[in-house]
């Protein structure tokens, strides 16, 4: 099986890695950046996802289908959050050149509908 | 050491169809799992985009440094369920079970200290209901869509960490009675994906409750 | 090693004198060797049971509302009853049958014989997944018996949520439960399919159910959660009175809608999905050729599955999705005609120049290719924003997934279920009843619904207790159609149970048909074939000229 092929080394650096990585996010929350706080500390989770998921659940040591299973949930999951926000990042806003007249309360974003 | 031949069920043709399938059918798992969350997931960016200074505030009320020693309670775990599998693989058996029941320690310790949040955020009246109480400047039903989401997530993570648990604790009498051997240890190493699978939607919860905004 | 050539059609295939004297069906009996069975034939047959039963409770439903509809006032029963009644009509057709009905039965029965393999790859999931399906079905049950829900089978927030004073909780509780049984099915599928297959078959050589099976696994996986938790956040806000979907308290009613559809048109795919698959294995079979571009109806069936994830927001165009989201939304959704036609198209080719066998199961696959064409053609007048705008929620719509979801996926279901009838019972069925009813079921279906485009293109909403009178006509034509179609659908019950003891014994391939599963005795061995069979061709070898190997 896929765990035969990881030395326990390669098991206590990516766990070293982690706890790095998690010192660092605590870190830069402690300066103020704006929305690049956001921005970073996700990087961060994304990356520390990905070192668990290569080695501790072995996918770099695995047969494709595997990837093609744990690339799955994550890709349908950007399909649920990109094609949501494809409306609410548009609320309110209409085409241009409609000739309505829309009062400011009829289109505010956050009437919800 | 139980017979291999023995630990292969009736419907597969051998050990190796058998360990693949079962690996194949928790990463699909997974895979619904990752939508489960992922529905709070929607929910929550879409509220936090709206609105970004209650979420903000709201997640001012958070123990940090209580979620970021969880982080490291949680990953330290996920070390300890990769030994155990490795350990599985080597037909060690001691170390299987130590690495298990460090593995259960861990659990309880991280669901030890998230009581103790919620204990104290219920203590500051910041459970959503008819108890909640939030006296900032923001407007309190937003923030109180924060806390909805907060232990909508936290809650159904750790619900899935008393699952977790309780199929460590099974892996352990398993393995207590011999039944795995460095030929036939495939539960052991599916639980342990859902177990770091577990952690990784704490990766991801910990920075989307704890660190909105700067503290 | 097993050969696929079938044997030209003979209409006198002789009829052997017994059944085998060993299989599924006898390998054990009492209630308990059923309860606790994980032969994925029996569990098959445990599902077709249950689902039997909530499809005539749904009925009775339907056959209720529409009686009251023949008046424009409604005399038969209150609104708020008329309300109750649609409702339960839908979540019990939904969610209690359509969604289980050919995955869980035919697919339960049919996948691990049609790819050579003893079982599915986890027989206790299996079982397991049955159970946690009756559970589901039995908190329905329980809200309709403890006075019914009204929201509609969409549960649409803030109503759901804040208002509705019926059994919110204890239906959506229902649902969320029967989720995981199709969650735990779909991914029984997708690693049997995988790791199950029988030596030398591979993809390009599996039948085209199993094709479509796979797709409507992936889709039961990836959609059910997000299904779950909308409703679990609906309970959270009912009970503790938070506002996630109440705008007065913040909440944004269009996100349950998202929730909701992500899942639900999706689902739409779960319930037709399966039903190509068999009308493939129907057409090849009955028109005695192979599937006509046998890649592109199985390539066909998984874009299908992917691109129906990226359309759910055409049931919101006027729901209070920003107009660029909808824009979006219709485009996407015109890309999901392209293998609907590729599918209908092909089988349309097979048919050409095709000595075609009129047998029952023939007679509903036909049906199936008229009802789904004017269902996915009406679907695309939907899919235009503007003019979705102007029918949205009249009768247009339940015309629509009408002919999509009865005038389909029931087609596909009753022609399934008649094809390999002989194989799950070993028996055949009544050929000249199993015409007339399908005869019964076609006319009563069109009379049904065809009047409901009208009524919709005419501006009748749905789900209105009364109307204006000049409605009325077209209504009492739906009733009448309804009357028509529910007494067709109590035939094939009868004369199906009547077969089992008194149907002419079937004999092993009684249509003769190629595919692994008619190259086992009818019923089945509990191991489904006594050696491990060897594939080399492709399927569908109906005739000696087809192209070999693969």
């Amino acid at each position: 099986m896929a765990a035969a092929l990881v030395p326990r080394k390669t098991y206590v650096s990516v766990f070293v890695s982690l706890m790095v990585l998690l010192a660092l996010t605590v870190g830069v929350d402690l300066f103020d950046l704006g929305a690049w706080n956001t921005v970073i500390s996700l990087a961060i989770a994304v990356a520390k996802a990905i070192l668990v998921v290569l080695f501790f659940m072995h996918v770099r040591y695995s047969e494709r289908l595997i990837w093609i299973a744990a690339v799955a949930g994550f890709f349908w999951l950007a399909i649920l959050l990109a094609l949501t926000m494809s409306d609410y990042g548009t609320r309110g806003s209409l085409p241009a050149r409609t000739g309505w007249t829309l009062s400011a309360t009829e289109v505010s974003p956050t009437s919800g509908g | 050491m139980a017979d291999e031949s023995s630990m292969v069920a009736h419907q597969f043709e051998g050990m190796r169809q058998q360990e693949e399938s079962a690996t194949l059918g928790m990463w699909v798992f997974l895979a619904t799992e990752i939508m489960f969350f992922g529905g709070l997931i929607l929910g929550y960016t879409v509220y936090r985009l709206k609105y970004a200074e209650a979420f903000a505030a709201g997640s001012h009320h958070l123990k940090m440094a209580l979620g970021a020693l969880n982080t490291a309670v949680l990953l330290t775990s996920s070390l300890t369920v990769a030994l155990a599998v490795h350990a599985a693989h080597r037909g060690r058996r001691r170390a299987l079970l130590t690495f298990l029941l460090l593995t259960v320690v861990l659990g309880l310790a991280f669901l030890g200290i998230k009581a103790t949040e919620y204990y104290l955020e219920y203590a500051e009246g910041l459970i959503p209901g008819r108890g909640f109480s939030y006296a900032g400047p923001a407007p309190p039903a937003e923030v109180q869509l924060f806390f909805v989401f907060y232990f909508a997530m936290t809650g159904l993570h750790a619900t899935h960490m008393i699952v977790g648990l309780a199929v460590m604790l099974v892996m352990a009498v398993l393995t207590w009675r011999g039944r795995f051997s460095g030929a036939y240890y495939s539960p052991v190493e599916v639980s342990g994906l859902y177990w770091h699978f577990v952690d990784i939607v704490w990766i991801f919860l910990f920075p989307l409750l704890y660190l909105i905004g700067h503290h | 090693m097993t050969t696929l050539v079938a044997e030209p059609y003979d209409e006198a295939v002789t009829s052997p004198a017994h059944l085998p004297r060993r299989h599924y069906l006898n390998a054990a009996f009492g209630v308990k060797s059923w309860l606790l069975t994980r032969d994925h034939k029996r569990i098959a047959l445990l599902y077709l049971l249950s689902i039997t039963f909530f499809f005539f409770i749904g009925g009775g439903a339907a056959v209720l509302f529409r009686l009251d509809l023949m008046t424009p006032e409604g005399d038969l029963v209150e609104s708020e009853t008329y309300n109750k009644l649609f409702t339960i009509h839908g979540v019990l057709m939904v969610f209690f049958f359509l969604i289980p009905s050919v995955p869980a039965v035919l697919g339960n029965f049919l996948v691990p014989l049609m790819i050579g393999a003893k079982d599915l790859a986890f027989p206790r999931i299996n079982l397991a997944s049955w159970y946690i399906f009756m559970i589901g079905g039995i908190f329905t049950t329980a809200a309709v018996v403890f006075g019914g829900v009204d929201t509609g089978w969409t549960f649409y927030a803030p109503y759901s949520s804040t208002y509705s004073n019926t059994n919110v909780i204890l239906t959506a509780a229902g649902i969320f439960i029967t989720g995981f049984s199709s969650i735990l099915t779909g991914l029984n599928f997708i690693v049997t399919i995988h790791k199950m297959r029988a030596p030398g078959l591979t993809w390009m050589k599996l039948p085209l159910f199993v094709w479509s099976t796979y797709a409507t696994a992936l889709v039961m996986v990836l959609a059910t959660p997000v299904l779950a938790i909308a409703l679990a956040l609906i309970g959270l806000e009912r009970i503790w009175g938070v506002g996630i979907f109440d705008p007065k308290l913040g909440g944004d009613p269009v996100l349950f809608q998202h929730l909701f559809w992500f899942y639900s048109h999706p689902a739409v795919y779960i319930m037709i999905l399966p039903g190509f698959g068999v009308i493939s294995e129907l057409v090849a079979c009955f028109c005695r050729k192979a599937v006509f571009g046998y890649a592109f109806v199985a390539f066909s069936s998984m874009s299908i599955a992917v691109l129906g994830f990226l359309v759910w927001g055409h049931h919101m165009f006027i729901a209070g999705q920003s107009v660029y989201g909808g824009m979006i939304f219709s485009l996407l959704s015109f890309l999901v005609a392209v293998p609907s036609g590729v599918k209908v198209f092909n089988w349309t080719a097979t048919l050409y120049r095709a000595s075609v066998a009129w047998k029952t199961p023939m007679l509903y696959a036909l049906g199936f290719i008229g009802l789904f064409t004017i269902g996915g053609l009406t679907g695309l007048f939907l899919a235009t924003l503007a003019i979705d705008v102007h029918v949205h929620d009249t009768y247009f719509v339940v015309a629509h997934f009408h002919y999509i979801m009865v005038g389909g996926m029931v087609m596909a279901y009753l022609g399934g279920i008649h094809f390999w009838w002989p194989k799950i019972s070993g028996r055949m069925y009544p050929e000249w009843l199993g015409k007339f009813s399908a005869f019964v079921i076609f006319i009563g279906f069109n009379l049904t619904f065809f009047p409901q485009f009208v009524l919709g293109y005419l501006g009748m909403p749905r789900r209105y207790h009364t109307y204006p009178p000049e409605f009325q006509v077209l209504n009492v034509m739906s009733s009448a159609g309804a009357s028509i179609l529910g007494l067709g659908y109590l035939l094939p019950l009868a004369y199906l149970i009547w077969s089992i003891k008194y149907g002419a014994i079937a004999g092993p391939n009684p249509w003769p048909a190629t595919g692994l599963e008619w190259q086992t005795p009818s019923p089945p061995p509990s191991d489904n074939f006594e050696v491990t069979p060897v594939v080399t061709q492709r399927p569908y070898r109906y005739s000696p000229w087809e192209p070999q190997g693969g």
